[in-house]
């Protein structure tokens, strides 16, 4: 009878939790659904919420000041999303697809080090709700009276939600553009208005659900990513753009963690099953499932492709005179880097992490450009790869080379088994269903101590001894990435790559002719993870040590911002934008104290001038004469 | 694009870039220190710690220096990410050319640089990182660690733990490594002291994410006597809340590892709990003549009271100079050499860095919380020196890597 007593007590957690999550959810699927951002800035609005909270707090006092602080913490993120849309989002709309990713990505570097400049490094726990500070008796256990209050509340921000989408003017607007937005325009709607209203209400919405955390958790700077990773998976579990879909994900996600959770550790015939270690990656497995057998979501609908994004690319051409002039300009200079650099030895050691930046953002590249599949979790397969080489060499006990060779393959394998599922997908549901996979993988390798050393990872992965010293090294790398990005390039000129391209811009079509879309998409995946994963093996040697970070989401989001600074439409795009990425980060964390939002202040400027990425403006300007010369 | 912006922000990101990429001025004749931490990714402890290693160093030089050259300390962010880390290792060790290596935090960046300093042949001291490890499993003989290990802050509450005689004991810690020790060490110790002691309830919350509610609920489901804490910073003020709203410390003992630590004690307020049995640094009542001194100078200095960041970040600098004074010189070989036996002077009192496995003898302050008028602090305290919590090196060497 208790146990029962206790399982549902843990429903009724579950509830509470479910609230919390809804509240970032709600207002990140409004802004997708409109504006078609990934708007990685999302957890940054949450944990402005709860900070600016925090300090209203204590400027109006613990009566009704506490709960207007809360609303004034809203509407003062509100402002500041509605600020930001204006100023940078609402200057790149017309760039390709994603592109403005990176700007939201370089919002959330600035705003967790203005948070810190503001509120200090320590963690600021806020009083508590007055008059539900409490805890009321229900099922023989004192159960908080704000998890009552939460569990009421989530509901009815959905409603309120609900009712400014279907019973307004404003909602029919938003509800028409998230289904096509070029007829929104050729309406006479103003567009501009309209999606800067609907990025400041999300991140109103997020702010709303970081101040109501309040009385629950402190305000610390972990609180963006911690919850953006949760806020995209309800989303799409619930189905992109559907309110009430969202409310169940969220409600499916926090009940399993809550019964993981009751479960604890269980004994299932003779095997100790620890459920409650299972909550560190319980949404990304949910994600994976439902994604798996409901490709668009719970409660989602196909995605109507988006058609004012950009211009249409233009076909990949083959490098003339000038291309191949530079590029043999440019390999020369790499073979001849060390001895020019003899007196500053730390270049090649840089040269060497730019060097596999390349190959990585290159693979990336290859099927998120031609491929048209945008992958959320690369740094999977860059993972698997070193992870591949390290326990090649420890447990096996194999030699370096051999491992860096069947390195890639392991990672190659992973594509193979994670690319079955995702090519299924399209659009940003592939790219979550792809987020998914990577996280599993990680947890797997963050969990696996006998085999992957957990959470600190594997140390003594050396290169052999005539690899050892940091020139030998550093032409090892160089002539891997080199021949690696060579035979990617090839492979896009190759009746291969052309079928994969042909797929990306109409699958109809290409189906017509004869090229089976699915599965030339599908190799197209395992290629770019087989090349991710020799980056990896590359990456696990030169460092000596690998760690679950390699795998982790902040890896994959560094192997995107590379592609789209450098430039999604164009061939050299990864390579400059993976050095320049490189460079800029290890230049400025030196230099500087503030180095993060130097990082998103320069990324930030990057966006604004090169909204083609680097390389893509650069070709710009070099096609512009060209044909300025063709005209004479 | 705007014409406008184009024109401002071209020359500002020149400007930021030819800037940025200055080369490095060397002084003449200095010793030089690598420091690489996860300084923006742990603000909260490295803050303190930054500042602790400024005050030694600023005592140090205005003393003379060490064998008559001033010290220089270089301190690099790794981004919390032990890539990062090693390609900064080697940038101190080849660009800035680093007479010892420093530094670590996080317990997977210490060990990737002890491998490091093994591969490479640097002198290396771990300052902060907790993990058993890098003295024992992964020792090498380029590595020294300062703090007192995950294993002896364990050790350390365990004579008291017995003392209360507690039977079915609830256990929550965050799952990764520096948790899964903790627990490890925290069963086989009391078990050996306790043979009737059984574990109930177990609960391993992700770093940084713990569901306090739910977790909360299931440590009191279990009926426990005790609970044993492994949780820290913001996953302790939510687990802290939690369990005074749900009433799960009522009639309850708690043993929790470092909450005594200003920095995870001061930000529970009101919230800080009375009579657990922690680790900690009661900065306010230590008063040997060592810690006066130093909390004099520290609040001189910065205004402000130390953490315990503070205690080691200065303790590692003081730990350097006197390795080097002892060796003569900053040579790696010399280093290892004088490090052996080392005796150090530090707030704490007198420190040894033992011969048999690297490990200093620094040890740590046990006693209980109380919430005294909103604000957390400890009493009853005493000094645990950090030689009675450590096995013998006997048994050390069974667990330590020939060299």
């Amino acid at each position: 009878m208790d146990a029962l007593a206790s399982f549902v007590a843990q429903l009724l957690n579950g509830l509470a939790g479910a609230s919390s999550l809804f509240l970032v959810a709600a207002g990140l699927s409004l802004i997708f659904g409109v504006t078609r951002i990934v708007n990685f800035a999302h957890g940054s609005f949450y944990m402005l919420g709860i900070y600016v909270a925090y300090s209203a707090v204590a400027w109006l006092g613990r009566g009704v000041g506490y709960w207007l602080g809360l609303a004034l913490a809203a509407i003062a993120v509100g402002i500041v999303g509605a600020v930001v849309e204006m100023v940078v989002l609402r200057r790149i709309y017309r760039a390709p697809e994603l592109f403005q990713l990176l700007a939201t990505f370089a919002l959330v570097l600035i705003i967790k080090d203005a948070a810190l400049w503001i509120w200090g490094a320590e963690e600021l726990l806020g009083p508590r709700a007055p008059g539900l500070g409490g805890s009321l008796p229900i099922l023989g256990r004192a159960f908080p009276s704000y998890d009552l209050f939460l569990i009421v509340i989530g509901p009815t921000v959905l409603g309120l939600v609900w009712l400014l989408l279907t019973r307004t003017r404003f909602g029919t607007l938003v509800r028409a553009a998230t289904q096509d937005r070029e007829m929104v325009g050729a309406l006479g709607v103003n567009q501009a208005w309209l999606f800067t209203a609907v990025f400041a209400l999300g991140a109103l919405l997020a702010a709303l659900g970081g101040a109501l955390q309040l009385p629950r958790e402190p305000a610390n700077l972990e609180l963006d990513l911690t919850t953006i990773g949760a806020a995209f998976v309800v989303v799409v579990v619930g189905g992109m753009g559907s309110l009430p879909g969202a409310y169940i994900a969220a409600l499916l996600i926090a009940e399993l963690k809550a019964i993981c959770i009751w479960l604890g550790v269980v004994d299932v015939f003779g095997v100790t099953i620890s459920f409650s270690k299972l909550t560190l990656v319980v949404e990304f497995l949910v994600m994976a499932v439902v994604l798996v057998v409901r490709p668009w979501g719970l409660l989602g609908r196909p995605q109507a492709p988006p058609r004012v994004s950009g211009a249409a690319e233009a076909p990949l051409r083959l490098g003339d005179n000038l291309t191949t002039a530079v590029a043999a300009v440019l390999v020369l200079s790499l073979v001849a880097l060390p001895p020019m650099t003899a007196s500053q030895p730390y270049v090649a050691v840089l040269a060497i992490d730019i060097l596999v930046a390349v190959l990585f953002a290159t693979s990336l590249h290859f099927i998120m450009g031609p491929g048209g599949m945008h992958s959320f979790g690369h740094a999977a397969y860059f993972g698997l790869g070193a992870y591949g080489a390290a326990i090649l060499v420890r447990a096996a006990g194999l030699p370096m080379e051999a491992a860096l060779v069947l390195g890639p393959l392991v990672a190659g394998i992973g594509a193979v088994v994670f690319g079955w599922f995702s090519v299924r997908l399209t659009g940003v549901y592939l790219a979550m269903l792809t987020l998914a996979f990577a996280q599993i993988a990680w947890a797997v390798a963050y969990q696996w101590d006998s085999v992957t050393g957990g959470s600190n990872g594997l140390t003594g992965v050396w290169p052999a001894a005539w690899l050892a010293g940091t020139r030998a090294y550093y032409y090892l790398t160089l002539t891997l990435v080199l021949a690696g990005a060579w035979l990617l390039r090839r492979m896009l000129f190759s009746p291969f790559g052309y079928a994969m391209r042909a797929a990306r811009d109409s699958a109809l079509r290409a189906d017509a002719i004869g090229i089976d879309v699915k599965r030339v998409q599908w190799v197209g995946f395992a290629i770019a993870g087989l090349f991710a994963g020799l980056a990896g093996s590359l990456f696990a040697f030169s460092k000596g040590s690998i760690s679950p970070e390699s795998l982790y989401v902040g890896k994959s989001i560094d192997a995107l911002v590379m592609v789209l600074l450098g430039g999604v439409q164009t061939l050299a795009g990864p390579a400059v934008g993976a050095s320049v990425f490189t460079w800029l980060h290890d230049t400025v964390a030196r230099n500087t104290e503030y180095w993060r939002a130097m990082l998103g202040a320069i990324i930030l400027i990057l966006v604004l001038l090169f909204p083609q990425g680097i390389a893509g403006f650069v070709q710009q300007v070099v096609d512009a004469r060209r044909d300025a010369k063709g005209d004479r | 694009m705007s014409r406008l912006s184009s024109r401002i922000a071209v020359p500002l990101a020149v400007a930021v870039l030819l800037g940025a990429s200055a080369l490095p001025v060397a002084a003449q004749g200095t010793i030089k220190i690598g420091e690489i931490n996860s300084y923006k990714a742990q603000p909260a402890f490295l803050d303190s710690y930054k500042r602790g290693m400024q005050l030694a160093i600023d005592e140090i030089n205005a003393a003379g220096g060490v064998n008559g050259k001033q010290i220089e300390l270089i301190t690099r962010d790794d981004n919390a990410n032990p890539g990062d880390a090693v390609r900064l290792a080697e940038e101190l060790v080849s660009r800035e050319k680093v007479d010892v290596l420093m530094g670590g935090f996080l317990s997977h960046i210490g060990l990737a640089l002890t491998d490091f300093a093994k591969q490479k042949k640097v002198f290396f001291l771990a300052s902060e990182p907790l993990t058993d490890k890098i003295v024992w499993q992964n020792g090498n003989r380029y590595t020294f660690r300062l703090r007192p290990s995950t294993y002896m802050q364990v050790a350390m509450l365990i004579p008291e733990t017995v003392k209360m005689g507690k039977k079915r004991w609830a256990i929550v810690y965050p799952n990764y490594e520096y948790g899964q020790s903790a627990v490890a060490t925290f069963k086989a110790l009391l078990k050996a002291a306790q043979p009737d002691v059984e574990f109930v309830a177990e609960q391993a919350p992700p770093l940084g994410k713990v569901d306090a509610g739910s977790v909360v609920q299931a440590l009191a489901d279990a009926k426990p006597d005790a609970i044993f804490n492994v949780l820290f910073g913001a996953d302790l003020a939510k687990f802290v809340r939690e369990g005074n709203t749900r009433g799960l410390f009522k009639g309850r003992e708690v043993v929790s590892l470092l909450t005594g630590e200003p920095e995870y004690l001061d930000p529970l307020k009101d919230e800080a709990p009375n009579g657990w049995l922690v680790t900690g640094y009661p900065w306010y009542g230590i008063n040997t003549p060592e810690h006066k001194a130093f909390l004099a100078a520290y609040r001189k200095a910065f205004n402000d009271y130390p953490r315990l960041g503070s205690i080691v970040g200065y303790s590692a600098i003081k730990s350097l100079a006197a390795g080097m004074q002892k060796a003569k010189s900053t040579d790696t070989e010399k280093m290892i050499a004088a490090f052996s036996g080392l005796q150090v002077s530090t707030p704490f009192g007198m420190i040894t860095y033992r011969p048999e496995d690297h490990q200093s003898t620094m040890g740590g302050y046990v006693g209980k919380t109380k919430n005294d008028g909103g604000k957390g602090v400890m009493v009853d305290y005493r000094y645990v020196d950090g030689n009675k919590v450590l096995p013998s090196a006997a048994e050390v060497k069974k667990l330590r890597p020939a060299d």
